[in-house]
């Protein structure tokens, strides 16, 4: 089951994923699922859990989570069944929440992961079901009361299930990413960790090589993918550590802090509440018919793996670059753009992978609120096959570009960043640079050739600092050349 | 005006032998003047009725007049109306006021239909006696130390009296038939699906079922094609068309097959209750009717397989009564654990809790399979046995209750004795069956009902075995002496 062993130890990790499905409305009420506006202002009767109301299922929330499943290979339950788990909750309105326990609407599939190492592993879903969200509780600001938003209340959620195949934190991320990719290629869920409209629960335990399994802890509040991996690499070392001073592993819920990289402890499962399931007598079954699942399959968009495929198909890429710019819809939407407008996908390729990467990432930004447009840096990459800049001035104009200074070409027109192409010019500063460099000069010249290519590369600073970087790099080294041959 | 039928009152508005005006103004002031011996109504809303009383005679005269129109009915307390108290018969919605009204309501107003107010029931509909009213126990018009049966217990002793010629009631386990039965007043539970149950506060939401009472069948018809048809904000509404109900109610019985189920006269059942509807399946065979023995080995588990099922879904039903959004909320509470459970010791009656610590036990991890499982293939098995008799027959009767009113407080602390009085009417709330009660004599000078259950969506022909047996009959014109 895991790939590979830490400090002796087994890691064992399988994961619950809740998906917010992109709905207009809730799962059993008319009212609206949008986020950001007053407290209540999208909680109806049913949201409410006023007395005597009854819920109605979305029919658009039945064909995502089919969608989803066929997206996994799924087998797609021709009747689910919907139950309430009950338990008290102030933020849940009804005193239990309607979900899918025994007969979900999405039974076993499989997703498949790339690693780093160029090694494929495939992931077994168990099952997937639907749901309803909860309200939130609001604890700030009421005077040591707690307010309570029932705009949540009632979002419908697909909660995947996964088998805990995966053995450490690089393979439960990949995995991680994978569904993100899925969903958001589906157009099912936006995606948007940080809202918690993708919530990734992690179940963790380990054990030596053969033992049966060790006790597992899940922990919460992962809101991104760097998160997920921190969190499960720190869990894994508190649980090594426990067993390794004779302790034991107790089964419980912790709590992850991103800002502190710490954990604590949720609840026990001495805690756990007797949820009480049974078929929800307000709703009948939900039946998926054949012809619903063929019209539903040959609606799915392309999906991650192919559009990997297609990538090294068509743009020459390498597997491992193909994963990673098909690994997200926003991605792969943002390459395609830049890859089109600057007419070289290679080039697109390494821009998206290598600049706007570690901009975004040294920003925490998402590539969907890039500062860079997908058409600006196809602009850009124009720029730079057509000789007008360097790569080193294409750097500063994606860094100006990157600061809101405008478009690309706009930017280079101000800045006067147009490479000189003018031999006549350059041959002049060429020259200078000579003459002012006579040690230089003699030094170069009593070198060896292998030593001259070297030595070389104080003349070209020298001519580019004159020119500001915007001299041909190449052209310059041609004319050093010629002009320092002894 | 009070002893007329809904179908002659509606006659004589037509007619304008009276105005709605007038109509409703007798009935409040009958309520008015003798409910305080009743205790049927919670809430009387007369400047609203008389409101909806000059609308209705506007349209009379404007040659309007729909199926209710001008006619006072009163609402159980359990459907929500909206800017009316809903109480449910509980403390804990003692404060409630919906924004929303039933279905059931509207679909009657719609046509036309007067509310005089709402009627007292046993609270969360959860009772046989209508003793478990926060609001008082409701008495029996035909002897006040007696009980009016529940949980519609109000609905049914406001049509005995004549204090409303029209209500609505709901039916789980009997909460129809039994007090309509108690009451000598004719009462339809229709099949489940047939009546919306949106804006209907649930007890045990794949039981409950809406339907009308009233003191004939032709008037359950009236009331009923008004309230059925399908609704969209109730997904376990059937699309089904609505049949002509009063076209019905006139068919002959010429070969009609009464089926006779020999567990509805058990040896132990007294015998002049019996007779009692053995006499009125005669009436009918005079008529035409065929009388076949048929079995219903099942039944016998139907009270203990309710009694899982229906506190289960109670349970979890009455979970949202919490303190925090509405209804009842304790007195300063310490934090939030002290919230739920003072909110809810306080607000809930005896019986209630009884029900929710019953259900909830049934549901516990370890306890599923033995109860609520095992009470889900019961279920199965009585429909079941249901089905395989209405190969045979069109319609079963029986008694509805094993007992006419019985005395106030008799069995209050007799929780099984309780449960038995809807020995026969349970099993049809099991299978979803539509079932009435109508009355069929006097048992020791109290009202006996005799129950007459079809198949599926078939509240046509009983409706029309009932017509037809008060076209023969007087016993539906009997007024309790003290309100004549």
């Amino acid at each position: 089951m895991s790939s590979s062993l830490h400090n002796g130890w087994e890691v064992v990790i399988g994961l619950e994923v809740h998906v917010q499905l992109a709905t207009r409305s809730k799962i059993f009420s008319g009212a609206s699922t949008a986020t950001g506006d007053a407290p209540n202002s999208h909680a109806s009767l049913i949201d409410l859990g006023m007395p005597g109301t009854l819920p109605v299922v979305n029919k658009e929330a039945i064909r995502n989570a089919v969608r989803f499943g066929l997206a996994i290979n799924a087998d797609i339950g021709r009747r689910s069944v919907f139950e309430r788990k009950n338990y008290f909750y102030p933020d849940l309105p009804k005193g239990y929440q309607t979900t899918q326990l025994a007969e979900p609407i999405v039974g076993a599939g499989e997703v498949v992961i790339q690693l780093e190492d160029g090694r494929e592993k495939t992931v077994r879903i168990h099952h997937a079901h639907l749901e309803e969200d909860a309200g939130k509780s609001l604890h700030e600001d009421f005077h040591g009361q707690t307010g309570i938003d029932l705009n949540r209340a009632g979002t419908p959620l697909i909660e995947i299930v996964s088998e805990p195949d995966m053995g450490n934190a690089e393979e439960a991320v990949a995995f991680a990413r994978k569904l993100h990719a899925i969903v958001t290629s589906l157009g099912v869920c936006d995606g948007d960790m940080s809202q918690g409209n993708m919530r990734f629960d992690v179940n963790i335990s380990v054990r030596r090589p053969g033992e049966p399994l060790g006790t597992r802890t899940e922990t919460k509040n992962l809101n991104s993918f760097r998160f997920m991996e921190k969190a499960i690499k720190l869990e894994v070392e508190r649980q090594i550590d426990v067993l390794e001073d004779g302790g034991k592993i107790v089964q419980e819920t912790r709590l992850y802090n991103g800002e502190t990289n710490t954990a604590r402890s949720m609840r026990t499962k001495e805690d756990a509440n007797d949820y009480r399931y049974f078929p929800c007598p307000d709703l009948l079954p939900v039946l998926v018919s054949e012809e619903e699942i063929d019209t539903l399959r040959a609606e799915l968009p392309e999906l991650p793996d192919a559009r990997q495929a297609r990538y090294v198909e068509q743009y020459q890429l390498s597997d491992y670059d193909a994963g990673l710019l098909s690994g997200s819809i926003a991605t792969a939407r943002y390459f395609e753009a830049a890859a089109q407008h600057g007419g070289d996908a290679k080039l697109a390729a390494n821009w998206v992978m290598g600049e706007l990467a570690a901009r975004l990432n040294s920003e925490d930004k998402d590539i969907a609120d890039s500062p860079v447009s997908a058409e600006q840096l196809g602009q850009l990459i124009l720029r730079l096959k057509d000789g007008t800049i360097s790569s080193k001035i294409a750097k500063q104009v994606f860094e100006a570009c990157w600061n809101g200074e405008g478009d690309p070409d706009a930017i280079i027109e101000a800045k006067g960043l147009k490479q000189m192409s003018d031999t006549g010019e350059l041959e002049k500063i060429v020259d200078q640079v000579i003459a002012d460099s006579p040690a230089q000069v003699e030094d170069y010249r009593s070198a060896d050739d292998a030593k001259r290519k070297k030595k070389i590369g104080y003349f070209v600073g020298q001519v580019m600092k004159a020119t500001q970087g915007k001299a041909n790099p190449q052209q310059v080294n041609q004319l050093l050349q010629q002009k320092l041959a002894p | 005006m009070h002893d007329k039928t809904l179908t002659e009152l509606r006659a004589g508005l037509q007619a304008k032998d009276f105005s709605a005006r007038e109509l409703t103004e007798h009935f409040l002031g009958r309520i008015q003047a003798r409910d305080g011996e009743l205790n049927s109504f919670v809430t009387v809303t007369g400047e609203q009725a008389l409101a909806q009383a000059d609308a209705a005679d506007q349209a009379i005269a404007a040659g309007d007049q729909r199926l209710l129109t001008g006619l006072p009915i009163a609402h159980k307390d359990i459907f929500c109306t909206e800017g009316v108290r809903t109480s449910c018969g509980s403390r804990m919605l003692d404060n409630f006021i919906a924004p929303y009204t039933a279905t059931v309501v509207d679909n009657m107003a719609r046509e036309g239909a007067i509310m005089l107010g709402k009627t007292n029931m046993d609270e969360f509909a959860m009772g046989s006696s209508n003793e478990t009213s926060f609001y008082g126990p409701v008495r029996n018009p035909w002897d006040t130390e007696r009980v009016p049966g529940g949980s519609s217990g109000g609905a049914a002793a406001c049509l005995a009296a004549r204090l409303a010629p029209g209500a609505t009631g709901t039916d789980t386990g009997g909460s129809i038939r039994q007090p309509a039965a108690l009451n000598g007043v004719t009462g339809l539970k229709p099949t489940y699906g047939r009546v919306s149950r949106w804006g209907m506060i649930a007890f045990a939401s794949s039981l409950d079922q809406a339907g009308p009472l009233g003191l004939s069948a032709a008037d359950c018809a009236l009331m009923l094609q008004a309230m059925a048809g399908h609704d969209d904000k109730d997904s376990t509404c059937l699309n089904e068309p609505v049949d002509d109900y009063l076209g019905a109610l006139e068919q002959n019985l010429d070969g009609l097959r009464i089926g006779v189920p020999e567990e509805f006269f058990p040896d132990n059942l007294d015998g002049a209750i019996a007779d009692n509807a053995r006499d009125a399946m005669r009436e009918l065979e005079k008529q035409g009717a065929k009388l076949v023995k048929v079995s219903l080995p099942s039944i016998k588990l139907s009270v203990p397989a309710y009694y899982v099922i229906a506190p289960a879904e109670a349970s979890s039903n009455l979970s949202r009564f919490d303190g925090v959004r509405f209804g009842y909320r304790c007195e300063a509470p310490k934090d939030l654990e002290d919230l739920y459970k003072r909110s809810r010791s306080e607000g809930f009656g005896a019986e209630v809790k009884r029900r929710i610590l019953v259900g909830t036990y049934a549901l516990s991890a370890g306890y599923y399979d033995a109860y609520y499982k095992r009470a889900q293939q019961v279920r199965r098995l009585i429909r079941d046995d249901f089905a395989r008799a209405f190969k045979e027959v069109d319609v079963l009767m029986g008694p509805t209750s094993p007992e006419t009113a019985f005395k106030l407080g008799a069995k209050a602390d007799d929780p099984v004795n309780m449960y038995m009085a809807d020995v026969f009417t349970i099993a049809v709330n099991l299978a979803g069956l539509p079932a009435l009660s109508m009355p069929s004599g006097f048992v020791d000078g109290l009202p006996a009902g005799t129950q007459v259950i079809g198949n599926y969506f078939q509240e046509g022909r009983i409706l029309n075995v009932a017509h037809r047996y008060q076209m023969a009959t007087d016993w539906h014109q009997r007024i309790p002496g003290a309100f004549q």
